[in-house]
Order: structure tokens, then sequence, then C-alpha cells
């Protein structure tokens, strides 16, 4: 049971991304274009996904914890530290030149698109290379780039 | 390029992706970040910690079809760059996500549903750092 939930809540997340249009690169771009030809839906997807999420958050953590595991896995709150933001930075410059960001890319994937699965092996590679170097330099756990803010 | 301003599809769109957020929380306990969830799918900790995962990227994958079973058309996926720009920017993508540990999802929507200062201050930076790429790209180079 707890795997089909899974599944249908993947089903959901990527059925939201198509609906909001958020698949689509051309539109995601137009979002940060304003100074040429600009298109504000993505902040009516951000608002849309933010006013459910902040409510049922909220709902969802009166539980003692998850109906199928024993804890919530909330990622620490810890101070802000370069990292974070070269990081973030980064993948900005990146999502502006390509127009698809993670949670975009990954629905996208389900059409088998060539563009999509190019960009998707690009970031693969782009994530494992950094887990290798970073991890190298002993920086992080052997498992899972710390914070688990994702 | 051209798109037409959808705020009534964004909207659902966008309120079906934080139903998402939610449900996970709900039933799994797990924050729904397309990076954590890709990573560890590629990298599992175990059976356990692939299985959830795995299930969730196939869903997502349903999402256009799902999509496509109520409209009769798949939605329009326009890449307005050439391949050589697309793997620049995937792998930036996936260097920066990894560093800054969240993307859109996971930062953007969950980190800011929690008022987590770190997604606060991730969000910040790669909204005007996104801006800047696309100023650059659409007004400077003409790409």
């Amino acid at each position: 049971m707890r795997h089909l939930l899974t599944l249908l809540i993947g089903a959901v997340f990527g059925t939201g991304i198509a609906v909001s249009g958020m698949i689509n690169p051309a539109k995601v771009i137009n979002f940060f274009d304003v100074a040429g030809s600009w298109d504000p839906s993505l902040a009516f997807v951000m608002g849309g996904a933010l006013c459910v999420t902040f409510v049922g958050y909220r709902l969802v953590r009166r539980r003692p914890c998850p109906i199928y595991d024993p804890s919530f896995a909330i990622p620490q709150n810890r101070p802000l530290d370069a990292r974070l933001i070269v990081g973030s930075g980064l993948f900005g410059i990146g999502w502006g030149i390509a127009g698809f960001c993670p949670g975009g890319a990954l629905p996208a994937l389900g059409t088998a698109n060539t563009q999509v699965i190019l960009f998707v092996a690009a970031m693969i590679v782009g994530i494992l290379c950094t887990r290798l170097v970073v991890g190298r330099f002993a920086m992080v756990p052997p498992h899972g780039l710390e914070p688990r803010t994702y | 390029m051209e798109t037409a301003f959808t705020p009534g599809a964004s909207l659902i769109g966008g309120a079906l992706i934080g139903l998402s957020a939610v449900l996970l929380m709900l039933v799994r306990g797990r924050i729904m970040g397309a990076t954590g969830i890709l990573t560890g799918a590629l990298l599992p900790a175990g059976y356990d910690d692939w299985i959830w995962r795995a299930l969730l990227l196939m869903g997502m994958f349903c999402g256009p079809w799902v999509y496509f079973a109520v409209t009769g058309s798949l939605p329009a996926i326009d890449v307005p760059i050439s391949g050589g720009l697309l793997l620049l920017g995937g792998f930036l993508v996936g260097v920066g996500v990894t560093l800054g540990g969240g993307c859109t999802s996971g930062h953007g929507v969950c980190g800011i549903a929690r008022l987590s200062h770190r997604s606060l201050a991730a969000t910040a930076t790669f909204m005007l750092t996104t801006g800047l790429a696309v100023y650059v790209m659409r007004h400077v180079l003409g790409v």
C-alpha cells in the first residue's frame, strides 16, 4: 500500500509540473525575461505550491509521525554557509541557460524527449562529479551531502 | 519565443505540486525535493532508501501522460537553446544543486513552507542568478 501511495504521489507531482507549464523551458525562461517576452506564470506556480504546502505541512506535523515511517526526516536548521550560496548561485546560472530545473526535467523524462534526456544526463554527471570531488575533501559524511534540505 | 500567460493552469499545477509535497510528508515523512530524490535513487543507502525514491520517480514520469489522458495532447516542451548549451546548463544545475543541497522544489517550495532561512537564502540566490543568466543570454549574447 505504501509503495502504491508513493507512486501516486510522484504522479501528482509530475502532473502538477505538466499542468503548471513548468515542464516547458521556454515558459520558465520567459518568467525571468522581464526585459523581453515576460510570462509571469511561474509566480502563480510558486504561489499555489507554497499556499498548499505551508498549511499542509502544519497540519501533518501535528501527527507524532508519518503514516508509514517512524519519524519525519526534516533537515536541521543550520547556519548559512558559503557552499549553500555558491551552489544555489551556480544552479541558477544553469537553470537560466537551460530552462530546466530538476523538478521540471524529471517528469519531462516521461515523454522520452531527446533534449530532456541530454539535459538530465549532463545534470547527473554534474551531481556525481560534485559528490566525488567534495567527498574527496572529506567535507561530508559518506552518504548524503549535508544538509538534506531535499 | 513567446509563451502564453496561464495564471489558472499554473495556480492549479502549483497546488498539485504542493499537494504532492504535503502527501509525501504525511505518508513517508520526507521532503519533496527533486534533487535529493534523484541523488538518493542513484546512490541509495540501501533497498528501503532506494525503493520509495524509484517509485516516486516512476510516478513523476507518468505526469505528462496523465496530462495527455485529460487534454488529449502532451504538454509543450520547447527548448530554445542549442545542444551544447543544454549540456552546459545541465552540468551547472547538477553541480549547483548538489553543493546547495536542493533546487526549486526542495528549497523553493518545501524549504520556504518550513520557513527555513537556508532555503530562503538559497531561493533568493538562485532566482537572482537565473534572472542574470537569462538577461545575459537573451540581451547581451543574443542566444
